[in-house]
């Protein structure tokens, strides 16, 4: 009886959260699928029309501009980053002194919570108030820097205030990625006279893969579900110029009363995350079964 | 031994109090009136309640323009425990109606007169298919120009009764090195002004046509394009750092005459007074050009609850709300005008006198209509589709034939 007990208690012991999970994560992702499939206004219906709200939403020129500008900071900000990051981490494991604080200093933006960075980038790049006035002020008359009150460039300051807050974690990721390559076979590597450059591109980096890997998951998802930033730094404007897929959402379920619609852009931001995700879990779990 | 006793014995007399005894009218308010001066208003309501002996449950959700209120709404209506009454307007009642969980508050409403007191086209968003079903607060106008009276001065300039008044005002403050509008760059302020210039270009059946009754040819006629091109010149006439200011820096812009006009409701009325300044002397108040008068009228909805206290609770509150008193004091503090038309303003500003007699006037006229940017003509997919055509025109260089096809087609795209 006890023997069966021990053997039991592992399941009975995580029964709850599986419940919980399964209940509260993907029974509620079913239940929007299914609301998505309603004429669902201000409460949500359950009667299946079909796709209309599918249909609704592609025809939707601001959906259009929330999924190309996903894809526009997307890219940016993950690539930026995880450049940005190398780099400084590259150049912080050189042994060099003060290396404590220097790191602390970088990394400090992500203890920030987004809505602040948001609003201060959003006081840095008003052409008011930010740079482009200090610059008039210091008598370069002509210097303008307005991209956040542009439509078309609206964008790339959201990107700009992500990397900022994001590029310091990306750095802690791959300096803790660099130490933990064996010091031995660099150590051979230089008896052995290969140029620094050249230990990095094929040593060093190589054997960080999987880091690359953790980093691109992780910021791929903040990329995704980026909502506050843009909220803070430009209220989605000009116009809805910097609108995410999540904005959207927020506007048509909580705004607009307008819940089928805002179930299906939902699940169109949920299968965007499983095209990123579905093909990670499949090499991870492929690696672990060879 | 004994205190389980008594406790038992408490809980059992607590359960019978709560059932079976009367405990006068109740009612719980959920609104969204967060802000200082709004919070000023509604407390005038809940002490004139606790006065007739009423026991009031103030249900305060900030945040979200009162997004975050319908939030709290959909979750207490889901979960079958409605609140009395809910500060909601517009067309969202008969949403809310369609639902099948708002009260019926004819008797109230019969046995006060308010068809007699409330202007025909405002009594006729209280009701839900021929009952009472909501109870209006007070009367905001949307369509109203504040002016610099300093500025206006100085540059010799009257203030403009005709667009083509307004342009030219503006085209020669903008050479004076003035900033001709001031605007903040958020979607609701560019629907804002939108509205205003369509009532003044298209007119008043022009606008009711397309923004009531969306009529397509009339959303695609040149008359359409006509506003938006009107919307092009304003957009010249804002300052280079509008977007994303709130709306009441931008009244800030008027009050420091750093600009010469703003297009906004008379809740800016409110900015000017508490900053001390006097309508007529410091800042001057003007319908926006055209006829007819843009309304945007705040109202508790009545939800259906149980209970004799809860109900007795909903009738007081509802012949409260619409009673000569709270009107008066109500509006005083907000900044509107009373709903009601028999209500004394000796007491309000001149800009209050000047709504209400537009109020009355286009009443007869037939040009007392909903403000759409506001949620009162319009459900808020199809409002919020002709906003983001409004502001995606505003803030780029599209054309207004464009803006006029993607109109048309934004609000088939929303049914």
């Amino acid at each position: 009886m006890t023997k069966w007990f021990e053997k039991q208690i592992p399941k009975i012991v995580l029964a709850p959260s599986f419940i919980a999970i399964l209940l509260f994560v993907y029974g509620f992702i079913v239940w929007t699928g299914w609301v998505s499939l309603t004429r669902s206004r201000l409460l949500p219906k359950y009667d299946i029309v079909g796709f209309i709200q599918y249909d609704r939403l592609f025809d939707s020129p601001r959906w259009d501009t929330a999924m190309s500008n996903l894809f526009i900071f997307g890219v940016l900000f993950i690539v930026i980053s995880m450049l940005l990051g190398l780099l400084i981490a590259i150049l912080l494991d050189q042994k060099i002194r003060v290396e404590g604080v220097l790191r602390t200093i970088y990394l400090y933006p992500m203890a920030l919570s987004l809505i602040v960075t948001g609003t201060a980038w959003k006081w840095i790049l008003n052409p008011g108030l930010g740079i482009q006035s200090v610059m008039n002020d210091w008598g370069f008359e002509n210097f303008k820097f307005d991209w956040l009150i542009n439509p078309d460039y609206a964008i790339y300051t959201v990107v700009i205030a992500g990397v900022w807050q994001a590029s310091g974690f990306v750095m802690a990721l791959f300096l803790a990625g660099l130490r933990s390559v064996d010091d031995e076979v660099i150590k051979a590597a230089r008896v052995d006279g290969i140029p620094t450059t050249r230990i990095y591109t094929a040593i060093i980096l190589p054997s960080m893969a999987p880091i690359f890997l953790s980093a691109f998951i992780v910021l791929a998802h903040l990329a995704i579900k980026s909502f506050d930033l843009v909220i803070a730094l430009t209220g989605g404007g000009p116009g809805y110029a910097t609108d995410l897929p999540a904005t959207y959402m927020y506007a048509l379920a909580f705004s607009r009363g307008d819940i089928g619609q805002a179930a299906s852009s939902a699940m169109v931001m949920m299968m965007v995350v499983f095209a990123i995700v579905v093909p990670y879990l499949y090499s991870e779990l492929r690696a672990k079964n060879d | 031994m004994f205190i389980k006793t008594t406790l038992a014995a408490t809980t059992a007399a607590v359960t019978i109090m709560g059932t079976a005894c009367y405990a006068g009218p109740e009612a719980e308010v959920l609104h969204y009136w967060t802000s200082g001066g709004e919070a000023k208003s509604v407390a005038v309501l809940q002490k004139e309640f606790a006065d007739n002996g009423g026991t009031w449950t103030d249900m305060p959700v900030a945040g979200g323009g009162g997004d975050a209120a319908m939030t709290a709404l959909r979750a207490r209506v889901l979960s079958g425990n409605a609140p009395t009454a809910v500060q909601l307007k517009g067309p969202a009642i008969q949403e809310w109606y369609e639902e099948g969980v708002l009260a019926d508050i004819s008797s109230v409403a019969e046995a006060n007169g308010w068809a007699d007191v409330l202007p025909a086209n405002i009594a006729g968003h209280m009701k839900c298919e021929g009952t009472w079903c909501a109870a209006p607060v007070n009367v905001h106008r949307v369509d109203w120009i504040w002016a610099s009276a300093d500025i206006l001065k100085a540059n010799g300039i009257a203030l403009p009764t005709t667009w083509d008044e307004f342009n030219a005002a503006a085209d020669k403050l903008q050479a004076a090195g003035i900033t001709p509008l001031a605007h903040g760059g958020q979607a609701w302020q560019d629907a804002t002004v939108f509205e205003a210039v369509a009532l003044g270009v298209g007119g008043s059946d022009f606008y009711k046509k397309a923004f009531v009754e969306l009529d397509d040819a009339t959303l695609t006629s040149d008359a359409m394009v006509a506003v938006f091109d009107q919307m092009r010149k304003m957009r010249g006439y804002v300052d280079p750092n509008f977007s994303g200011r709130d709306w009441n820096l931008a009244t800030a812009m008027v009050m420091n005459g750093e600009a010469a006009f703003q297009i906004m409701g008379d809740w800016a009325k409110g900015e000017f007074m508490a900053a001390g300044k006097v309508p007529g002397e410091d800042f001057l108040c003007i319908s926006t050009p055209g006829d007819g008068f843009l309304y945007n009228v705040d109202s508790f909805a009545m939800f259906d609850v149980d209970g004799a206290d809860k109900k007795a609770g909903q009738d007081l509150l509802a012949k409260l709300v619409v009673g000569q008193n709270f009107q008066k004091t109500f509006n005083l503090n907000k900044g509107s005008i009373p709903a009601r038309t028999d209500v004394d303003l000796a007491d309000f500003d001149s800009c209050a006198h000047l709504s209400a007699s537009d109020m009355a006037a286009s009443n007869e006229g037939g040009s007392l209509l909903p403000s759409y940017a506001h949620g009162m003509a319009l459900r808020g997919a199809q409002s919020g589709a002709i906003t983001d055509v409004v502001t995606a025109h505003f803030n780029s260089d599209m054309s207004s034939a464009d803006a006029v096809a993607m109109l048309s087609k934004a609000i088939k795209n929303s049914m």
